[in-house]
């Protein structure tokens, strides 16, 4: 199946490059930040680690997943082993999500690797759940990643693009609710960036209900709120893939 | 570095003496820089909660522990005889009030609030920080309520001031409904008010407690019970 020897490339790639080494970093400089924080918590020490170790794992997933993709696509494009690829008589759907479930499983693995150390401190259940919230995040951040990066086809553009959609779709709401508050201005103009800012975020993933370091804190919220959060980051990661796809169809050789 | 790089001799020798300078100027401007470690004057006004929930970037239990290790930072050790003598507890106040919004469930702003800043010995100081549990208790009581106690008890033996105790006592009393708080805790103001030499008020208070219906557990509506017969006996 070519789409799984794509992907199976991918995660070659990935597993002789700087990743795992990256990703083994990240894990250490975790458990010294957790051996650090031990020392100076007054009380609530577990629930301290345990939310920064979380907090500090999740970006560093986020940063190298969306690095590694617009890396890997950038190196792709400047050897012109795209333009190669793209002469075999193969759909381009196949080459996109070839490329995508590849990345994707990088993703959830890294995911599965950084949930490890927080077995230390966390219920089982909480932290199974935030795993898999993880794990949809980091695909969603890498099908963001690729879409940048087969777009914009510059390293930098890619990493920003990607991280700044990342960013605004975890603040979004905090955003919505300055920009509604008593506080808020009453102007014309203020009127206007409030709306401004609800249609935002329409069209924005809504990372601040994902992957929260409150479910290893507090245990997991209801079934239907777990279910709704991560099906709206499914959902979303479907919506890029298909922007992408649609992108890439159009794209000349 | 890989097995190709060129010998050491072939950096020029200007480069070589230019980044020992560097890194020379570098050790030196650090050892010259103030020392790190805030002072009590430092200490900013609290940011809005709403600011705080936008920095946080979706993960306000992470971000409400880092901002109390920042802020039991301030005014401790150094060179300060008496820890946060010279803090200004207003502000305090705001910032753990701003915490609490951030993570309403987290218990260390109330602890740091009831067994730090409000053990130091100064009485305005203490208040300060007991009407702050007060209030907060009144949030969430039955996840707060050992912080109010431990309020009331500060209120009594630190400060003396039996009025503010029963205050604190009564309020636990009236709105913490958690089964699993203890007898001490949800009767203490039995105990202040024989304190303030309120028997009367004492009797009355455990008889309307017998009388209310809302004691169910055996062994607490006996402790109840003999009390009131020892109140009785007093009269």
């Amino acid at each position: 199946m070519p789409a799984a020897i794509l992907a199976r490339l991918v995660l070659l790639e990935a597993r002789r490059s700087a990743l795992p080494w990256l990703g083994a970093a990240g894990i250490a400089a975790a458990l010294v930040l957790a051996a650090f924080l031990s020392g100076v918590a007054l009380t609530e020490g577990r629930e301290l680690r345990l939310a920064v170790v979380a907090a500090l794992l999740r970006a560093c997933a986020v940063f190298l997943v969306a690095a590694q993709v617009a890396a890997s696509v950038q190196r792709e494009i400047d050897d012109r082993g795209l333009e190669q690829m793209l002469s075999l008589p193969l759909p381009r759907a196949v080459h996109y999500l070839g490329r995508l479930g590849g990345f994707a499983a990088c993703g959830a693995l890294l995911a599965l690797a950084f949930a490890a150390p927080l077995a230390l401190w966390a219920a089982p259940g909480p932290l199974a759940l935030w795993t898999a919230s993880l794990a949809l995040e980091c695909m969603l951040v890498a099908a963001t990643a690729l879409f940048f990066s087969m777009g914009l086809a510059q390293i930098v553009g890619a990493i920003s693009a990607t991280l700044a959609l990342y960013l605004l779709g975890r603040s979004i709401a905090a955003i919505q609710a300055i920009a509604g508050g008593p506080l808020g201005e009453e102007s014309l103009a203020g009127r206007l960036a409030g709306t401004l800012i609800d249609a935002l975020a329409f069209v924005l993933p809504r990372l601040d209900l994902v992957t929260r370091s409150d479910w290893l804190l507090y245990g997991v919220p209801a079934a239907r709120d777990a279910a709704l959060a991560l099906a709206g980051l499914a959902g979303y990661a479907l919506l890029v893939t298909a922007a992408g796809l649609f992108d890439f169809y159009r794209r000349s050789p | 570095m890989t097995d190709a790089a060129r010998p050491l001799a072939a950096v020029p020798r200007w480069l070589r003496g230019l980044l020992v300078a560097a890194l020379a100027a570098q050790l030196a401007l650090h050892q010259a820089a103030p020392p790190a470690g805030a002072s009590a004057r430092d200490l900013p006004p609290a940011p809005q909660p709403a600011l705080l929930r936008l920095a946080s970037l979706g993960e306000p239990p992470a971000l409400a522990r880092l901002l109390m290790l920042y802020l039991q930072a301030f005014d401790l050790g150094g060179g300060n005889v008496l820890p946060y003598r010279r803090l200004d507890y207003r502000r305090l106040a705001d910032w753990l009030r701003a915490i609490l919004a951030l993570d309403p469930k987290s218990q260390y702003p109330l602890f740091s609030a009831a067994r730090v800043y409000a053990e130091v010995p100064d009485r305005q100081r203490m208040r300060q920080m007991l009407e702050l549990i007060h209030d907060e208790y009144l949030a969430d009581p039955n996840r707060r309520w050992p912080w109010l106690a431990h309020a009331a008890i500060l209120a009594k033996h630190r400060l003396g001031d039996l009025p503010l105790a029963l205050r604190y006592a009564a309020a636990i009393e009236r709105h913490t409904t958690d089964p699993g708080a203890p007898l001490w805790a949800k009767h203490m103001q039995i105990f202040i008010l024989e304190d303030m030499g309120e028997l009367e008020a004492e009797r009355i208070m455990i008889g309307s407690l017998i009388e209310s219906g809302r004691i169910r557990e055996p062994a607490e509506l006996g402790l109840l019970k003999r009390r009131l017969e020892e109140l009785e006996r007093r009269r």
